[in-house]
């Protein structure tokens, strides 16, 4: 049962990291729609530079760093030269997957160090939760922090209030003299850096080998849950739970041999983001939470 | 500070050079990328756009290969228009296709045409009923239709492995997911042109283009509903004055969209395949987005497009075999394509000024 709920709470991680990353970004009311294609990118750089150099920290760096560079070339389109935001994410994502195709082709058959296990003294000996909570990677400390940090963030912080006013009335937010691409650039930078933590948490920690595509539509399914968790972030995590517990099943089914096809088993997470999308418009049909001016331009000479 | 200032008149030069400006600029950065990949420019440009030009048959494949893009993305052109997001179109090929194979397998022996016929209707329906899934939670409860479509994509895709290595796997097959092949008045034939006899994979099926292609084009441009699509996509509010009926609209866009897409998947399968497999589609629904875009949502620039992009494609897969480029760079250029024509449609819109800041 405790490694059920250790196995569930690793497998939520990269939704979760991608998920926190993109709420920010759609925060600032930019929508992008690349996020598998920056997963992509943050998990072949982290298996590249962890095979090159051994350590695995320096995989989450570049895998870091990979989906900041991936995200400017989406600002540089959406925000600066103002193209439509679902398209061009659309295009990254395309662009994205056959780029890390290439790059991660020689990677194939090799096998990448792990993120070793941090245990927090005294904490991690307390019984049941202990090991669940305080017995993880550095990844998944970071993502809970991270959680709180943007919950924080936005109620508490100046910048977390000048990012909420970017989404919600550029205009506004741009006659009191904050520059709304500016603020919109950093916010898509730091959703990129997130969904490259995602993606490079699927090599170091889940399935440590490459293989094309092998985000298998988790950036998708981050996507929706920014939607499903109407921009909150502590509803993120139970959202990205959920899916994590619905993507173990599968183990659990084949471990206890149910006698159900696994390719029913493999669609259900993508059935659930479906029904989940569908129970959380019905309950906000009036209020979605959106912010106001989510994948609108900014021209920005007035 | 770069500026940005509306045209009043979006000028229609720059519709017709934007996409061959992209196409060249897709061009040079991706002999800047060969370069960087250390692989012959000169040779890997010939062989990813002029190769397939080179004989008869590999011309005749072009138009095969076109095919299913054409089809789909005169489909997408509905949805584009009309600013509803229908990436899934992969999934409606998908399931299209699954229906109107299943439909055939139930026939064995069958030689009528009839059958065929049959399976276009099926294949629309099929692919239609896709589609209806996301048209519905949008009109319904708003529910965004991008996500949507996009998961029933891997839902489909898991559907005909599990269909096909299961319940209509051939018993003869050798433990391979084939199911059995299908009957002949299931088959769409090779055209034995007079004289010159196969030319490739040349099939009957290319032709239903030279009905389609003008019949949408008088669809949008000479009808009512052609017209509501319009300015349903290019203008919300002005179509909620005008009383147009959203929900319709976004509904019927998404069910003909799918339904083309299951249409291309029945031709694609009953001409290339005669039989059902794991892997019916290679992408044809996502490349099609970009064939859609390419062909500025025009049925006549479509199927320009299909035949521009599927001459990379059977381009990129002779350079996979002369040159060991791999053939996933042809996903590069559609990308880097994309963006430029997204670009492009940017300065059509605005007039841009560079203004100095003091």
């Amino acid at each position: 049962m405790e490694n059920l709920l250790i196995t569930i709470l690793l497998t939520s991680i990269p939704i979760l990291l991608a998920g926190l990353g993109e709420l920010v970004t759609e925060k600032s009311g930019v929508l992008n729609l690349g996020v598998e294609g920056m997963m992509l990118c943050g998990a072949v750089a982290a298996l590249g530079s962890v095979l090159i150099f051994g350590n695995p920290y320096i995989g989450i760096l570049f895998g870091a760093i990979a989906g900041i560079l991936i995200s400017t070339v989406f600002s540089f389109f959406t925000i600066t030269l103002m193209t439509n935001q679902v398209a061009t994410g659309l295009g990254l994502t395309i662009f994205a997957t056959a780029l890390t195709g290439l790059i991660g082709e020689p990677f194939v058959g090799k096998t990448a160090a792990s993120l070793p296990k941090l245990e927090i003294i005294f904490l991690s000996d307390i019984p049941y939760i202990g090991k669940i909570l305080f017995s993880n990677d550095i990844l998944v400390y970071f993502a809970i922090f991270l959680i709180f940090f943007i919950h924080f963030g936005f109620q508490n912080t100046k910048i977390g209030i000048i990012i909420r006013a970017v989404g919600d009335n550029h205009d506004s937010a741009h006659s009191i003299g904050y520059s709304v691409k500016l603020v919109r650039w950093i916010s898509t930078s730091f959703g990129g850096m997130c969904a490259g933590m995602g993606g490079a948490y699927i090599p170091l920690a889940l399935t440590p080998h490459w293989s094309e595509g092998m985000t298998a539509g988790k950036g998708w399914i981050a996507l929706a849950l920014v939607v499903f968790a109407s921009w909150m972030p502590i509803r993120l995590l139970i959202g990205a739970l959920i899916f994590g517990g619905i993507t173990i099943l599968q183990f659990v089914a084949q471990a206890r041999g149910w006698d159900v096809p696994s390719q029913f088993l493999n669609m259900l997470p993508y059935l659930a983001t479906i029904l989940a999308l569908a129970l959380i418009s019905l309950k906000l049909r009036h209020n979605n939470y959106a912010p106001a001016c989510l994948g609108k331009h900014f021209l920005g000479n007035k | 500070m770069i500026e940005f200032t509306p045209r009043k008149i979006q000028s229609s030069f720059w519709a017709i050079l934007s996409p061959i400006i992209s196409i060249g600029m897709t061009i040079f950065i991706g002999s800047l990328i060969f370069k960087m990949l250390s692989y012959p420019v000169m040779e890997s440009l010939y062989q990813v756009f002029v190769s397939p030009f080179s004989r008869p048959d590999r011309i005749a494949d072009i138009f095969v290969k076109a095919c299913p893009l054409i089809i789909i993305g005169l489909g997408l052109i509905f949805c584009f228009k009309a600013n509803i997001w229908n990436i899934g179109a992969e999934g409606q090929f998908i399931l299209g296709t699954l229906c109107a194979g299943s439909f055939a397998l139930l026939f064995p022996e069958t030689k009528t045409y009839m059958l065929l016929f049959s399976m276009f209707i099926i294949g629309f329906i099929g692919g239609a009923i896709w589609a209806s899934i996301p048209a519905i939670l949008k009109v319904r409860l708003n529910v965004n239709e991008i996500l949507v479509s996009l998961m029933l994509v891997y839902v489909a895709m898991l559907f005909i492995d599990f269909i096909v290595r299961g319940p209509l796997r051939d018993p003869m097959s050798f433990g391979f997911p084939l199911s059995k092949v299908y009957p002949d008045g299931a088959i769409i034939s090779k055209v034995d042109f007079p004289f010159i006899g196969f030319l490739g994979q040349f099939h009957y099926g290319i032709f239903i283009i030279l009905i389609l292609c003008p019949l949408i084009w008088l669809f949008i441009n000479k009808t009512l509903p052609g017209f509501q699509i319009k300015i349903f996509g290019s203008s919300t509010r002005a179509s909620e004055f005008a009383g147009f009926n959203k929900n319709k609209i976004t509904f019927y866009v998404l069910l003909v969209s799918g339904g083309l897409s299951g249409v291309a998947g029945v031709i694609e399968v009953s001409a290339n395949m005669g039989r059902l497999q794991p892997e019916v589609s290679f992408g044809y629904g996502f490349t099609a987005i970009i064939v859609a875009f390419l062909g500025r949502l025009n049925p006549y620039g479509v199927v320009i497009a299909g035949i521009i992009i599927a001459t990379a494609k059977l381009g990129a897969d002779n350079a996979q075999m002369v040159l060991g480029i791999p053939k996933v760079v042809t996903g590069i250029f559609e990308g880097m394509l994309l963006f430029f024509l997204l670009a492009g449609e940017t300065i059509q819109k605005y007039k841009i000024s560079i203004r100095k800041d003091n």
